[in-house]
């Protein structure tokens, strides 16, 4: 599979003159950094999906929101593709540049312009890093609630485009239920202001529909999040399990008893492994499961809490259970947990993270299923878990040395995406979809889904200049995608139209 | 979808899709707008629609339900009294408490008025958990969005962005959502206190980790409910003190049928939604206070305009909710205005579903 941009199939890209638009550019922003070297633009050439690299055509890095506008009011006069870039964390390619495109860098809009304890909010500007705001509010007692497992690096502004999610959704949320407003910049040049500081504006919920639309609609300049208050109290228990099925059985028993915790994470023998030879986090390598569960809140709500959680654990038949006993325990922990990527990553040359959702129930099949797409291709495959909301992360490990080893596990990635579909699941929790999933919408989505999209998408940016080829596939791209997977008999469901 | 799994289904249940996108597709053929009605309790709530009725009462049942895993999808014509008899019975809940406006209230009616109830601030509106939708295009196909899972970022959020179009866009037939369970403990109490004293209290303990989950100012007197563990609960009703309140209280705010709300008072209702630290809006009439400040309701014989205006200058918007008005929610901006005006165009392009019920001008 190659995910680069192609016209075939991704449809007509305008042919743009790299001299004229560097010369209309800088003679309409002279104050903005215009990137045209090779050398500077090297840096921009991939996101967090580092396996593809594409060098942008120039480099934009604008300061001011009046240098968006004629940027883009340029752009669109020019008809030079737009692709928007953050701090470039993205795991789904969703800021790859195009050759004939201007990437547009957001991180000089990494101002705090605000925050206040009694509105409970943040106003930032996008380039801001996720966990600078949570750092910015802690002193007031305050915090930014979702943290994507990248938030020391990512930015906001990323994260409305992708809809991030991170290891407290359960509880708290994805980005879309913490931001109370944008302000968008559409590819006319139009300021929109979406939501408000109220709970809701009139209209349409065009801030809903801009969340996770990864800079398709329009380009945001500010963002204003909801702040919580900081939970009184957070306590980890650590259950170990012989079996895996185990495992996922007890998740959903916690929350039988009418349990929501602010995280429910669960890793398998290949990620426990993983993360203790290098955190040393206290994981008990013996084990085929272990479910973490943080209980947050007021401090005699979650005594309670924990003692019932115990109950119901040792019930499902944990082989042990730990109660952090104290902060660096509980930091330990986690740190296990979130260290699980890079740890893995220890293991092999490369790997590959997936991102399906699941409904819960279906974990035992979906795991089984991995392993056979593991023991079949030769790759092996980690898993670590939001247990809670169904969110999968399989790791997969290869060798991007080994000829065709790439391409293995970029195909043993699809099927488990389309196994997360032919189960209810969805291909993507929180990475969203990028280039890199592009292919997998056409099993998600019928055509005349997709042809609903592609008019939202027509409503904001009729041209099409605003980030090409990512997210929505074109017809055209199902079409071949659909019919490849018909000669390999693998469509998971062939009984839907096709075309 | 595993239907062994599947609970709450009862012999009314129907499947009326195939019939709905006929019509559909015949009114879309035709131009002829229609109406989509449910079971009319929000009928007052925005403009009148000249159309032939779509009645979506007959296309019921809860289709799936598993408890454990917190999703219930259900049917647009399902009583939403049905939905939460069925969530009620296995400990759970709609956590947003949408109000019904008589008995007759239909889920498809909820998801596309999207109002939520006095537990919003603190737990999120009713587009929070909308998970993922089934909807009749204009060309009668019916398509899903979204889905049965927590997380789910593939492609645009339209399931989010029909809920509260009131019917503008599509006609909506299902709705996956998540529930939660209810709360361990309940408690609601009263307190006398001035609305300046109370918004200064509301205001400290949105900063603090309390267990809030309603609270209402009217005449002198503090509403509050505090929602969840055994003891936090019984901590914090012993620090308040004040006097038990009924919490019937929580369900008349929500439905309307506190006396503030008599449908004989002549003057116009208004909902003003501002930044909950808003301070009184310097407006003639009667106001009761609910979201902690973030929801407001005006009863005053001011003009239009006035009420907008001092919405707007407050960071808010206003909505009549008094039947009749000429436009009972307040204007968009010239860009926001022509975005509308090209989604309605690009997902309606002869203007068929429910034209004119949220704005004259689509």
């Amino acid at each position: 599979m190659n995910i680069l941009f192609d016209e075939r199939l991704d449809g007509s890209l305008p042919q743009s003159d790299p001299q004229t638009t560097r010369e209309r550019l800088r003679a309409a922003l002279p104050g903005m950094t215009l990137l045209d070297r090779e050398e500077d633009r090297r840096p921009f050439e991939c996101d967090g999906l580092s396996a593809y690299r594409v060098m942008p055509m120039l480099v934009a890095l604008p300061e001011t929101v009046d240098q968006v506008v004629t940027l883009l009011q340029t752009c669109r006069e020019l008809r030079v593709p737009v692709v928007t870039r953050g701090a470039g964390t993205g795991l789904s390619g969703g800021a790859l540049p195009l050759e004939q495109g201007v990437l547009l860098v957001m991180s000089r809009f990494d101002r705090i312009l605000e925050i206040d304890p009694e509105k409970r909010i943040a106003r930032v500007q996008p380039g801001v890093r996720n966990l600078a705001i949570s750092e910015a509010a802690a002193p007031l007692g305050l915090y930014y609630a979702p943290d994507p497992s990248s938030q020391i690096a990512c930015s906001i502004g990323g994260n409305v485009a992708e809809n991030a999610g991170g290891v407290h959704c359960l509880k708290y949320g994805l980005t879309v239920h913490n931001v109370m407003a944008v302000e968008a910049i559409t590819i006319e040049g139009e300021k929109m202001v979406l939501g408000s500081e109220a709970l809701d504006a009139p209209g349409f919920d065009l801030l809903a529909l801009f969340n996770g639309s990864e800079g398709m609609l329009g380009i945001i300049t500010e963002v204003t999040v909801k702040l919580l208050p900081k939970p009184e109290t957070a306590k980890v228990i650590m259950a170990s399990f012989d079996d895996v099925e185990k495992a996922g059985k007890a998740v959903g028993d916690i929350i039988a008893a009418g349990i929501i915790p602010g995280g429910l994470e669960m890793m398998d023998q290949l990620a426990i492994q993983a993360a203790e030879d290098f955190i040393h986090a206290g994981y008990p390598t013996g084990a085929q499961a272990i479910l973490l569960c943080e209980l947050d809140g007021v401090e005699a709500d979650v005594a309670d809490d924990c003692q019932r959680v115990r109950e119901v654990l040792a019930k499902a038949g944990a082989t042990d259970i730990a109660l952090a006993r104290d902060e660096a325990e509980r930091a330990r922990f986690w740190a296990g947990r979130k260290n699980a990527f890079p740890a893995v990553g220890r293991l092999a040359p490369d790997y590959y993270c997936m991102d399906g959702t699941i409904p819960r129930r279906e974990l035992p099949r979906v795991l089984k299923g991995i392993a056979a797409l593991s023991a079949e291709s030769g790759l092996r495959v980690a898993n670590v878990f939001h247990a809670g909301d169904g969110n999968m992360h399989p790791l997969i490990l290869f060798d991007a040395n080994r000829p065709g080893e790439l391409e293995r596990a970029e195909s043993v990635g699809g099927r488990i995406l389309e196994l997360c579909v032919e189960v209810g699941g969805s291909i993507t929790g929180e990475h969203g979809v990028g280039r890199e999933k592009i292919n997998q919408m056409c099993t998600q989505f019928q055509p005349d889904e997709i042809t609903t999209f592609h008019a939202v998408k027509a409503a904001f940016d009729p041209e099409g200049l605003l980030n090409p080829g990512k997210n929505i596939p074109t017809l055209a791209r199902c079409a071949e995608y659909g019919a490849m997977h018909v000669h390999n008999n693998q469509l998971p469901h062939p009984d839907l139209p096709r075309f | 979808m595993d239907d062994t799994q599947a609970t709450g289904g009862t012999a009314g249940d129907r499947d009326l899709a195939e019939a709905l996108c006929a019509r559909v597709a015949e009114a879309d053929a035709s131009g002829r707008p229609i109406r989509i009605a449910g079971g009319g309790t929000k009928a007052f709530y925005g403009r009148p629609v000249d159309g032939e009725e779509l009645d979506l009462t007959g296309h019921r049942g809860i289709t799936h339900y598993d408890p454990v895993e917190l999703v219930v999808s259900v049917r647009a014509g399902t009583p939403l009294q049905e939905l939460e008899q069925v969530l009620a019975a296995a400990g759970q809940q709609l956590p947003f408490e949408p109000p019904h406006f008589g008995p007759g209230a239909t889920v498809g009616g909820m998801i596309a008025s999207g109002l939520s109830g006095p537990r919003r601030p603190w737990t999120g509106a009713v587009r929070d958990f909308v998970l993922g939708i089934r909807v009749i295009t204009h060309q009668g196909r019916h398509l899903r969005f979204g889905g049965e899972v927590m997380k789910n970022v593939a492609g645009y959020d339209l399931s989010r962005l029909m809920t509260g179009a009131l019917g503008t866009l599509g006609v909506i037939t299902e709705v996956s959502l998540k529930v939660l369970p209810k709360p361990a403990a309940s408690h609601s109490l009263c307190l006398q206190l001035p609305l300046a004293n109370a918004m200064a209290k509301l205001t400290k303990w949105g900063q603090q980790p309390m267990p809030l989950s309603a609270a209402g100012w009217y005449d002198g007197r503090l509403y509050l409910r505090l929602e969840g563990g055994i003891r936090s609960v019984a901590a914090n009703r012993a620090r308040l003190g004040g006097e038990d309140l009924d919490p019937a209280f929580w369900t008349a705010l929500r439905e309307h049928t506190l006396p503030f709300f008599d449908r004989a008072d002549p003057r116009p209702l208004w909902r003003l939604s501002l930044p909950h630290h808003t301070p009184p809006l310097d407006l003639a009439g009667d106001v009761l206070y609910d979201w902690a400040g973030a929801q407001r309701w005006l009863r005053s014989d001011l003009p239009t305009s006035a009420v907008r205006e001092a919405a707007a200058r407050a960071g808010g918007h206003a909505i009549c909710y008094t039947p009749d008005t000429a436009e009972p929610f307040s204007p968009l901006s010239p860009v926001l205005a022509k975005h509308h005006r090209q989604l309605k165009a690009r997902l309606d392009p002869n203007g068929i579903f429910n034209p004119g019920r949220m704005y004259a001008e689509f």
